[in-house]
Formats: structure tokens, sequence, C-alpha cells
């Protein structure tokens, strides 16, 4: 699965190295003195990326300063920081941030909701797949931005548009991973499983669900994201609140260090929830990195 | 007294739209499996199925254990039709299975935990059944973090703590090497020895098939059917030692003798037959 891996993923250092034994020394291990290690970060190309980054912000300072750019639309970073400063002591820095979140979790939720039944009948009967396949590979290829005005048309141009979008945004990456981890379940874990007697239910929820969870959280991670684009991009097309609204109307109101403190603040919330997400994929899917043998 | 009974068993398998196999001179798009199997398996038995590829060995097992419905013919486990897998019949398969999400420990109660057995109880069988492998130090360990052998005697535990009367194998220690596989052949039998399970065991092996069984059960190529069954009375406790003795000796004779014709015929027969490769 290609978009396991991320870029962020490298740079932060999340590769983590297991050292424990391998399968080749597996004779010299003496019962009850395995030794585990913890997972190791390997924090070099962090060190080794931030020169760069540092020189990044030291051209953005001086560039506006010597007037090789405009002040007025590019700010030097420092006056940026101040901005970001003021709007987070005045308290409207948190207010943006908290509806932009509340909104996109509550369209990621809702696709939770949604997709991972829907994918597990999808993925488990093949003629119920076939029969809304189309439906979805179509709905799918629409974008969410231009259903904005038809979901503003329907649900008002409050919360509830804000909310259909992110979730319009989410629901096929979740969807679709999961009915390709119900897919590649071993069929050889279903028939043991069925040999001891394994009801429809449990099937679901001791084989299927488990076998399927790193499909499916690898899906969440991209909804997740998708949500987060979603609901900024509607903001800044029709909204009162939220961090999108703040770049597009700080833009309007040419207050452009407010502007460039919120596309800061928008950075920074993508690396963190980027960060929460690789770490709870780890978690939910540790049986998987933890293996010492091949396969 | 008898515990299983297979009776004029068939199985044909349906094949893919647009393929055909030549059976007795015409071209069909079924391909029969299985052509009318009898056994009688006694209580507390250990039988060893031997045959060449594509005989039904396997499909033979699915049956019993209640996993494939026969085509023809039926199977009785002490008197009862079987036709969905039964609670007292647990199945080893060659790649383990195991679930590997879960610790060995929880693998070895899975099938405690779909009866409902509760957990204290559950647990306490299960590390009693992992003791009894030697797997007690490892029982918070994933499958992916245990070797070969090691996974095998997880899953064996795991089909062997629900006290099971009767107990499939199918050629659950062909993917270990040999001393791997020597060393659990042994540790099976020691097992077997203390409780009262009817075992049936696939094999590709000669030497395994002797080793363990009361009796070898020789298939014919496909379509298969009980060609001959060889009663093994070496004595038992048996250890290793004993494959080199002259009463094994002639009975690897004999049933490789048995055996060697429908080797020849398989291969024929595999290379006439790329759809059943597919």
């Amino acid at each position: 699965m290609a978009y396991l891996t991320d870029k962020l993923g490298h740079i932060t250092g999340f590769n983590t190295l297991f050292t424990s034994a391998n399968p080749s020394n597996h004779s010299s291990h003496i019962p009850g003195s395995v030794v585990r290690k913890k997972p190791r970060a390997d924090l070099s190309s962090l060190y080794l990326g931030l020169p760069l980054i540092a020189a990044f912000l030291v051209l953005w300072e001086i560039a506006p300063r010597l007037g090789w750019l405009n002040a007025i639309f590019f700010p030097p970073f420092s006056e940026v920081l101040v901005a970001l400063r003021d709007l987070a002591v005045a308290g409207t820095l948190g207010t943006h941030i908290l509806a932009s979140l509340q909104r996109a979790a509550a369209g990621f939720a809702l696709a939770v909701v949604v997709a991972i039944p829907l994918g597990f009948l999808m993925g488990r009967y093949s003629r119920f797949e076939k029969c809304a396949d189309l439906l979805v590979q179509t709905l799918r290829n629409t974008s969410q931005f231009a259903l904005l005005p038809v979901f503003i048309l329907l649900l008002g141009i409050g919360e509830a548009s804000k909310i259909a979008i992110t979730f319009y945004a989410s629901v096929f990456f979740l969807l679709i991973n999961t009915i390709t981890g119900v897919k590649a379940v071993d069929p050889l874990l279903v028939k043991a499983a069925r040999s001891m007697g394994t009801s429809d239910l449990d099937m679901f929820r001791k084989v299927i669900l488990p076998a399927s969870i790193p499909s499916i959280v690898a899906g969440a991670r991209l909804g997740v994201k998708s949500s987060v684009v979603a609901v900024i991009g509607a903001e800044m097309l029709a909204a009162k609140s939220g961090l999108g609204y703040l770049i597009q109307n700080s833009q309007l109101m040419m207050q452009t260090a407010d502007m460039y403190a919120g596309i800061l603040t928008l950075t920074l919330m993508g690396l963190a929830i980027n960060y929460l997400l690789v770490w709870f994929e780890k978690r939910a899917t540790s049986w998987k990195s933890q293996s010492n043998t091949g396969f | 007294m008898e515990r299983i009974v297979v009776s004029d068993v068939r199985k044909t398998f349906q094949l893919k739209p647009g393929q055909y196999v030549t059976e007795e001179g015409r071209e069909t798009s079924e391909l029969t499996v299985l052509n009318g199997v009898d056994l009688n398996i006694r209580k507390g038995e250990f039988i060893t199925l031997v045959g060449p590829s594509g005989s039904g060995k396997s499909v033979l097992l699915d049956i019993i254990g209640g996993l494939t419905q026969a085509s023809g013919g039926v199977v009785h486990l002490d008197g009862e039709k079987i036709s969905k897998p039964d609670p007292n019949t647990s199945y080893v398969f060659q790649q383990y299975a195991l679930f590997p999400w879960r610790s060995a420990l929880s693998n070895v109660e899975y099938g405690l935990e779909v009866r409902g057995v509760p957990k204290r109880e559950r647990t306490e069988r299960a590390r009693r059944f992992l003791s009894l492998f030697g797997l007690r130090d490892f029982e918070d360990r994933f499958p992916g973090q245990l070797s070969g052998g090691m996974q095998q005697r997880v899953a064996i535990a795991r089909a062997l703590a629900s006290n099971p009367e009767v107990l499939l194998m199918d050629e659950p220690f062909a993917a270990l090497d040999a001393q791997t596989r020597e060393i659990l052949q042994s540790e099976l039998l020691k097992i077997w020895a203390e409780i009262d399970t009817t075992v049936i065991f696939v094999t590709h092996s000669i030497d395994e098939a002797i080793y363990l069984a009361d009796r070898v059960v020789v298939m014919t190529a496909r379509p298969g059917t009980v060609k001959e069954i060889i009663d093994i009375d070496l004595p038992r406790p048996r250890d290793g030692d004993i494959r080199s003795s002259i009463e094994f000796n002639a009975h690897r004779q004999r049933v490789w003798e048995a055996l060697r014709d429908e080797v020849n015929k398989a291969q024929k027969d595999w290379a006439l037959s790329p759809a059943f490769n597919s």
C-alpha cells in the first residue's frame, strides 16, 4: 500500500527501527529472558532538514525588508508571528480553529459511520458490490467543491452544508479502503474461524474487522486530511468563522499579516494532525510492525 | 467402536467457464476429485492419509470437518450426519492460520471465546495448552514474532484447547524444516497418547505417515478413492530411532508399492489438465 508511507512520516522520523531478534536467532532465545527493545525514532532526517527550514524563514524575513518583495502583500516573518500572537491572545484564533475542527470532525465521524458498514457489505458480498460500485465510482469522481453550491441550496449556509462537504470529502477514502481491506482478508483465516464454529456476527467482529483494520486506518488518514482541506475550502467560499474564513477575510481586508498567521496555523495544524494519525496507525497495527519474520 | 464412517463420498468441482478436462475420453466442465470413498475410523485412532497431489486428501478432510459439502455420499460422526463444522472437531492447517493481530495466548483462546467460555476459564485452559508445548513464556508474542515451528505449536494448542474428539490435520508439518518436523511429530504423539482424540492427518511424507499412524490410508490418483489401508503395528510409544528398524523399512516398502503407480498416474494427469492448475 503505497499511501501508507507519507512524506511527513519520513521527515519526522516516525520510521522506527525495530532492532529486536530476527527469525534466525530464535533458537538462541532463552525462555523468559526475551529482550524487547523500545522502538527508537530516527531523528537524523529531522535535524538534517532543519537548516533548510531556517534558511527559508530567514529569506521570508529579509526579502520584504530589503524590498525584494512588497511588504504590504508579503510582511516579514516576525510580523506574522506578532499577528499570530495577537490573534491567539485575543482568542479569535482559538475560536476559528475550533470551528474548523468541529466541522471536519463531524463530517469525518459521519463518514466513518456510513463507510465502514457499507464497505463491509460491498467487500463481502460481490453481488451487492456490483450493484453499488458504479454509483460509488460516479459520486467519487464528483468534486466535493463542485457540490458545495448544491449543499448550500439543500442545507443552507450554516453548519450542515460544511459538515456535508467534509463528509463527502472523506467518505470515499474510507469506503474504498474498507472494501479493499475486507476483500484482502486471508480466506484461510476465515476457514479456520469457520472450523472453530464462528458465527456470522463473530466472523465480522473478530476476524474480518481486525484483519482489515490496517487498510481502514490508512483510508482514515487520507480521509481526515481530505476533510480538513474540504472544510478550509468551504469556509473560504461561504462562512463567518473558521480558519478558511480568517484567511480569506484577512486578504479582503488587506490584513496580510493576519492572513499569513492563518496560513501558518493551518500548516501547523496539518502537521499536528498528521503526527497524531501516524501515531494512531502505528498503535492500531502494532502487531504488523512488530513482526520479525518476513510475512 | 466406529467414530467416523465415510460412505461412498464423491466430490466434483465445477470448472470456470471455458475450462474443460478430458475424463474417460470425453470433455467435461466438471472435475471429479473424490469418486466413492469408503472409510471407517475407530475412536481414538491415529489415521494418516497419503496420496499423490490432486487425490483429494484435503477435500476429504474438509468434508469430514463440515467445511465442504460432498457432492454425493455421506459422512457420519458418532452416528450423526456431518453437514457443518462440528464443535467436537478441530482443524490444523499447513499455513498455521493464526490470527496475526492476536497474541499466542489470545489465539489459543479464540475457539473457546466464540463458544462463550468465560474469560478466566479460557485463559487458564489456553495457558495450560501453551505450557504443554513449552510456549508459556511466549504467550504475549504475536504470531509474526514466532518461528514457524512455534506458530504451528500455537495452532495445535488452539485446536486442542477445545478438547476435540476429532483432530483434522492438513499437512501440518509440511512447511517446517526437517528437524523441527521430527520434533513436532514426537511432541504430537506424546500429547496424543494422553488424550482420547481421533486424529486424521494428511501428509505427503511416507515416513511421517508410518511413524505417526495406527493405519495408513493410501489414496489413488484423481479421481480419489481408497486404494489400500495398511496397518502399522509398530509398538508405542515410538521414538525417532524406530525409523531405522527393519519393521519400519518393510512398511515403507509397502506404502511406496501402493503409492508408486498412483504417483505416476497423477503426474500424467497433471500434465494433461492445465485447467486444474489455474
